[in-house]
């Protein structure tokens, strides 16, 4: 005990080394330039924070057992295995009991969730870490909005193509990178990320630069559009309905849900070709791959390829249903949102991502909006601050738990995917 | 000419700057073998200390321009070092023997937890602040062109020359020297040998971050504006300096960092401002392709 409180008083100590500055001299803008502004009682809060949390960390770290890897109970497997049927069937019928606010908050996290498993092919498949997946959701997204403004082709034709283009943008990347160690691919990608954006902002004359292309088309069911005039060829005049948005915004959310399934399905299949076995082997053990004659260059390409086809298709899909792009929506912070999805899903788990996406999007949102209900009901200001702040402290809340997941459980929080073959162990049956 | 001429005195003025970065990637790199992500956003938290410090020292009444920049460059070093230490400690030390993406996720995951902790607490406006160095010298003038050279550029020439003697000494004589020397050439065999191998990474760090605050503070100084995202470009571009300098070694860290600052000034003199951050970046993915060893470096030997 003793131990622990010295060991708590030497982390606080360093807390308020590593917060003062920081948190207790803010910078502001006043009459004369910056001036500083103190904020002692923020500093006070963090660093007995620090303080309890380390005391507790230390006195109840032997008894709390962190899960192991050993992997999750015949009990924990049974009821996960349906969670997923039960997820799908209300996703399915999630349109029909909820309200706009829902359908657009879900088709949100289904974008992520699409995105998540589209990484998930690079990074919790095959190993290697993309970190500007957002540079093929672009493509993605660009292609579809290009295309549709210069040769006025649907949104149906326009999809393949995007996602061609992405993964032909993926090989291209990944043909000379991917022969490299797997450190130097990641930082290469993030500037890939960067230059997408940057070209994208500066290359006015075909992008239009920071304003963005506007008036991309919607989507149409089999030639039927959904416009709000209701007339013929329309979806509303086709069924004789009233034509309403929320039609549109229905029809969107199974747009999304059936590309995502369609993700989940082809990673699925791929994971039980040799294909997908070599690029859990590979994510296992790169060298031992490369002595067994697996042609590596090869296989880390088609995981490349395949995961920025997603990711363009998820690009097209977001184009299409905002109706608006601009280099805005296609910043690195975009690219670590998907990633902390992957890695707090468990790399490689379709389950997990599907989990982590709806708990860190969704979740988060279904939050805010519950505190600024609160606040609204009950004139708290308090509650209102949290609301509004909270957007701005979620990257951090997501860069923290990639840490934290990373020291405790490197192989995901949510669930665990080892390789699909395993060899049997010494002297046991399989 | 004389406009080249002053390209090459602002490329050799930006250079030094993400040399002092890149040494802390490239000795971060030598020892351990990853890449800490989290370097960039340690100079941004640098620069940050700075400007606090230069803030304060400004209200307790001390103005003598020497005295606080020195306490200045003191101040942010050791803090900017202890975040270093903390950074190493929390995401890095937990995970040595780790599976392969561990160590870099969770570098990834500091990077972006440091970045938003600034954005958080310190705001996501820019910050401006006046030049504190002003002047400069008239060297030559031809064709209505005059090239100066500016007091301040001339304080960062000197500094970074001074810090990287210190830091050259160090690692070359002293015993702390030889002893990170020892792990960078083999870590296993330095531990065997009686060195405490996790103290002397943690050392890496240290010195790397405090490096690495003193270009945040000469960042600060040159450009005068800094905000919580300057960490990320900066540091991407110093890690490229390092790649082409060839990673692992000090004095190509150095020399990467002059070359990607003046290409970076050339390119954005005679081309586009705007596609500055893209020649850089390219140079980083066409360095790795056909001199993926860098100028000084050695071809890297997979040991199984």
């Amino acid at each position: 005990m003793k131990h622990a409180l010295r060991d708590a008083g030497l982390s606080a100590l360093i807390a308020l080394g590593l917060f003062t500055p920081l948190i207790g001299l803010v910078t502001e803008s006043g009459d004369h330039g910056l001036e500083l502004r103190a904020r002692p009682i923020a500093v006070v809060v963090v660093v007995s924070l620090v303080f309890l949390g380390r005391l507790l960390m230390l006195t109840r770290a032997a008894r709390i057992a962190v899960p192991t890897l050993a992997g999750p109970s015949p009990a924990m497997l049974r009821a996960g295995r349906a969670v997923a049927p039960m997820l799908l069937v209300f996703a399915v019928l999630l349109p029909f009991g909820g309200s706009r606010y829902y359908v657009d908050l879900a088709t949100l996290v289904l974008t992520y969730i699409m995105l998540g498993w589209g990484l998930n092919v690079v990074v919790g498949l095959a190993g290697l870490l993309d970190l500007g997946y957002v540079a093929f959701y672009a493509v993605g997204a660009y292609s579809y909005a290009l295309i549709a403004e210069h040769f006025s082709l649907g949104f149906w034709t326009c999809l393949p193509l995007a996602g061609i283009l992405a993964a032909f943008w993926g090989v291209l990347l990944g043909f000379p990178v991917l022969r490299l160690r797997g450190d130097y691919l990641a930082i290469v990608t993030l500037a890939f990320g960067e230059i997408i954006r940057i070209v994208l902002i500066n290359w006015v004359s075909l992008t239009h630069g920071p304003n963005g292309i506007t008036g991309i088309p919607r989507p149409t069911l089999f030639g039927l559009a959904f416009s709000m005039d209701g007339g013929e060829g329309t979806f509303a005049g086709f069924f004789n309905i009233e034509p309403e948005t929320i039609q549109r915004v229905i029809f969107l959310y199974y747009v999304i849900l059936g590309l995502a399934l369609l993700t989940n399905w082809f990673t699925l299949r791929l994971r039980r070709t040799p294909l997908g076995r070599a690029w859990e082997a590979l994510r296992e053990d790169e060298t031992a791959c490369r002595s067994l004659g697996i042609n590596v260059t090869n296989t880390k390409l088609t995981a490349f390829a395949i995961g920025a086809m997603f990711g363009g298709f998820a690009g097209a899909f977001f184009a299409t249903r905002q109706a608006f792009i601009s280099p805005e929506s296609f910043t690195f912070i975009e690219s670590a949102t998907v990633l902390a999805i992957v890695v707090l899903g468990g790399l490689g788990s379709q389950l997990g991502v599907a989990l982590a996406a709806i708990i860190m999007v969704g979740g988060l949102e279904l939050l805010r909006s519950f505190l600024s209900f609160l606040a609204d009901q009950m004139g708290s200001e308090l509650f209102a601050g949290i609301a509004n702040e909270l957007p701005l402290y979620r990257m951090l809340v997501f860069g923290v738990a990639l840490v934290v997941v990373m020291v405790l459980r490197p192989r995901g929080m949510v669930s665990t995917r080892t390789p699909t073959a395993t060899l049997a162990p010494l002297g046991g049956s399989a | 000419m004389a406009y080249a001429l002053q390209q090459l005195i602002n490329g050799i003025t930006l250079g030094m700057i993400y040399g002092l970065i890149a040494v802390g990637y490239t000795m971060v790199y030598g020892i351990i073998g990853m890449i800490n992500f989290a370097h960039g956003d340690i100079f941004m938290i640098g620069a940050f200390l700075s400007l606090i410090s230069l803030l304060g020292l400004a209200s307790l009444g001390i103005t003598a321009v020497p005295i606080a920049l020195a306490l200045t460059l003191l101040f942010a070093a050791a803090l900017a070092a202890l975040y270093g230490w903390t950074v190493e400690r929390i995401a890095y030390r937990p995970l040595r023997g780790s599976f392969r993406l561990a160590p870099l996720i969770s570098a990834i995951g500091m990077s972006i937890t440091l970045q938003n902790f600034v954005q958080v607490s310190q705001g996501a406006r820019v910050k401006p602040m006046d030049a504190l160095i002003p002047g400069g010298f008239q060297i030559m003038e031809s064709d209505g062109f005059a090239v100066r050279l500016s007091g301040m550029q001339i304080m960062i020439s000197i500094t970074t020359i001074i810090i990287l003697a210190i830091f050259t000494w160090l690692v070359t004589q002293t015993p702390l020297g030889r002893r990170m020397r020892a792990c960078e050439q083999d870590l296993r065999m330095a531990s065997l040998l009686g060195i405490d191998t996790d103290r002397t990474i943690s050392i890496t760090f240290v010195i790397g971050a405090a490096l690495a605050a003193v270009a945040g503070l000469l960042f600060l100084l040159y450009y005068g504006v800094i905000d919580f995202f300057i960490g990320f470009i900066a540091g991407v571009k110093a890690f490229t300096a390092a790649v082409l300098g060839g990673i692992g070694s000090l004095p190509g860290a150095v020399l990467g960092g002059l070359l990607i600052g003046l290409i970076e000034v050339f390119w954005s003199a005679y081309f586009s401002v705007e596609y500055k951050d893209v020649a850089a970046f390219s140079i980083l993915i066409v360095a790795l392709i056909f001199l993926p060893s860098g100028i000084l470096g050695r071809a890297e030997v997979e040991k199984v």
